[in-house]
């Protein structure tokens, strides 16, 4: 190879050009093949997400090297993860350069039991604020596709219905979401969509949700947890439990609610945290957060490559504690509201309507 | 690292709710005495002690507007960092041009990166010079191998400049992509005095101008003529990242090295040469393909221009004082 483009200046041997032009092709496609994302995990590292895209020319205001964007919080952990809050990025730039990538994101949702009742105001809401203007499958796991709500969307957005079984616990309804996932991501995910994004239906987006959360592997600050040492952290402190975490260890407790990635890293999570309820059952053993547990296990080491602020999971609490400050004309750190959990206490999780378990921290 | 909250001190309250005094906190398990301070009414006011503060650089901008972060001193944890690219058993090749007299600076170069580059991870040291046999024996470390790579000298200096541009690109393609993860690419009359390590590692990394990092982008050294490829208006630009110090992934670096030479065999050919040649490309590439990482100008510094500035915690790697016009000369 290095011959040929030595003696190519000056020289027009047409049978050179040729094998030349032939050369370079297959270089190409070969440079594609090998360094596609969705392909092994050192590789989906080395390629990035939102990298080396050609973007138009958005006039936008120059960083200024000497300004950091937040004083109040952390915006980069100890291993140089961007932790997202409002301020921190350029909505008009992030959208650029996806753009150009033509990504596909995968939104899965479970919709199991009485649990389809939240279901149309969670899609109602992502149409108006989740991923705007990007291509979005919906993926809705159900036992009851009939009752699906039908929405008018528009091109490049679609609902995709899959079916799964349901189970007398709540426990176990959460828990087999892994490995749905997991199994879905195997199947035709990757063939799909580009990123996934999983999220708990008993929510609703309030504002923006757009391609700054995309990464190869996202997890999402537990709003209860937000300023809260590890020793408080409520990850699995029986060491039987694969999900055990020792008191002194944990950089974050992430929620179960809301996490992602690229579909080679979900599918990764997935499976880990499916392979490890299935030996805790064995063990006769239920992680005290259930998948939650095991979420944060795997994120402690795989450490996700962005961590999305609370400002994506807000609970009831958060909310109070924001209208208070508001009213003390104390500044928020949480300052914009984009996803809220409804759930306000355990009624709808349990199996008997009439239990109604009391909790005094909103879920 | 102590893994804690995501605040900093700041004496207000923050994250509360309402716990009543004897019942547990909500339905998680409590973690006995002294927690119950981060969970009382509002009147209390618990101060955020010193234990929250984590984010150790409030003085500068640590990520970028499209969220590549932005590596300084205190804004990553070495062992996290070295931890888990162990883990993925990387090799970093580290190329470097020692071309006609620059051969002088190889050993210093050489001596000074075995004590504070990449230690402790499988490195590959690229030496391209036309002078092989001056390519000094440097004591390596396990895991680590020098490869001298022959190429042609020019007689400008500006040539001899840009013309690592298509060297790189050109190895990348034939053999780096065989040999190595990441590629690092630096100019050879420096030496390092502190870490240069894996936090520096990326998909796609450039590294601030220590002259510019403070300026206006008007005021940066762009090429400003629209003829030139390397154009740049006014009116746009991040940073004025530094010719002497890039890298990333050996797709990503092959990438722009071969849109750098391409777009100057464009320029050549159109009989215009870009104010500072290869470093006026390498900016508009990266105007227009953003790095998923920026290095601080702790990165590459000159200490006889500079000084030391309080911003800068660490000086990593700096120039080492030359005559210019005695190294340029033929």
């Amino acid at each position: 190879m290095a011959k040929l483009l030595k003696i190519l200046p000056g020289q027009c041997y047409a049978s050179h050009k040729v094998i030349v032009l032939l050369l370079t092709g297959i270089t190409f496609t070969f440079h594609y093949c090998y360094w596609n994302p969705k392909s092994q995990h050192l590789k989906s590292l080395l390629a990035g997400t939102g990298t080396a895209v050609r973007e138009s020319h958005t006039k936008y205001l120059q960083p200024d090297a000497l300004t950091p964007s937040r004083r109040d919080v952390l915006v980069l952990t100890p291993w140089l993860a961007p932790v997202v809050w409002e301020g921190t990025f350029d909505i008009d730039l992030l959208n650029a350069q996806f753009k150009l990538q033509n990504a596909t994101i995968g939104l899965t949702v479970f919709a199991v039991k009485n649990y389809m009742s939240f279901l149309e105001l969670f899609l109602r809401s992502a149409e108006k604020y989740f991923m705007a203007g990007h291509r979005v499958n919906y993926y809705v796991f159900t036992d009851q596709p009939e009752l699906v709500p039908q929405l008018p969307l528009p091109g490049g957005r679609r609902v995709i219905v899959l079916r799964t079984q349901s189970h007398q616990r709540w426990q176990d309804i959460s828990m087999q979401r892994m490995g749905a996932i997991s199994r879905g991501a195997r199947q035709r995910f990757l063939k799909e969509v580009d990123y996934l994004v999983c999220a708990d239906v008993d929510m609703e987006f309030r504002d923006h949700v757009g391609v700054e959360i995309l990464s190869s592997l996202f997890g999402t600050i537990h709003p209860d947890f937000m300023a809260v040492s590890r020793y408080s952290f409520s990850n699995e402190r029986r060491p039987e439990s694969q999900a055990y975490i020792p008191e002194d260890e944990g950089d974050f407790y992430y929620i179960g609610a809301f996490f992602g990635g690229s579909v080679a890293e979900v599918y990764r999570l997935t499976e880990a945290c499916h392979q490890a309820i299935m030996i805790d059952k064995a063990n006769h053993l239920e992680a005290i957060w259930q998948e939650e547990s095991h979420l944060n296990k795997y994120l402690l080491y795989h450490k996700p490559t962005k961590l999305l602020s609370p400002e994506y999971m807000c609970d009831h609490d958060l909310l109070q504690d924001m209208q208070h400050r508001k009213k003390l004309g104390l500044s928020n750190i949480v300052r914009r509201i984009r996803i809220f959990a409804l759930l306000k206490n355990k009624e709808v999780k349990s199996n008997n309507a009439s239990q109604k378990v009391q909790s005094t921290d909103g879920r | 690292y102590s893994g804690r909250g995501l605040l900093v001190p700041s004496g207000h309250l923050v994250s509360c709710r309402v716990l009543r005094k004897g019942q547990p906190w909500g339905r998680r398990p409590s973690r006995g005495p002294g927690w119950g301070r981060l969970c009382c009414p509002p009147s209390c006011r618990p101060r955020v002690a010193a234990w929250l503060s984590l984010c150790r650089r409030s003085d500068v901008l640590v990520l970028t507007p499209w969220l590549a972060p932005i590596v300084w001193e205190g804004t990553f944890s070495p062992e996290i960092l070295d931890e888990q690219f162990r883990l993925q058993n990387v090799t970093v090749g580290l190329t470097v041009f020692a071309v006609k007299k620059y051969v002088a600076f190889l050993r210093l170069f050489l001596e000074t990166a075995e004590q504070h580059f990449m230690v402790g991870h499988r490195v590959t040291y690229y030496v391209f010079t036309d002078r092989p046999a001056d390519v000094p024996h440097v004591l390596l470390r396990e895991g680590r191998r020098l490869e001298v790579l022959a190429v042609r000298s020019h007689a400008r200096w500006q040539d001899v400049s840009m013309h690592r541009m298509e060297m790189i690109s050109r190895f990348s393609e034939q053999r780096f992509r065989h040999e190595v993860d990441y590629l690092v690419c630096v100019d050879v009359d420096m030496k390092f005095r502190d870490r240069v390590g894996v936090e520096i590692l990326s998909p796609l990394f450039g590294t601030l101008h220590p002259a510019f990092y403070s300026a206006d982008r008007r005021a940066f050294t762009y090429e400003r003529r629209p003829r030139s490829q390397a154009y740049i208006p006014p009116d746009e630009g991040d940073f004025y990242y530094l010719g002497g110090f890039f890298g990333g992934s050996v797709a990503e670096v092959q990438r722009l090295t071969s849109a750098c030479h391409q777009a100057m065999v464009l320029d050549k050919a159109n009989g215009i040469e870009a104010v500072w040649h290869d470093e006026s490309h390498l900016n508009k590439y990266l105007l227009y393909h953003k790095p998923t990482k920026v290095l601080s100008p702790e990165y590459l510094w000159d200490q006889q221009l500079l000084g030391w500035p309080s911003v800068m915690k660490k000086l990593r790697f700096v120039a080492v004082p030359k005559n210019h016009k005695e190294m340029r000369s033929p």
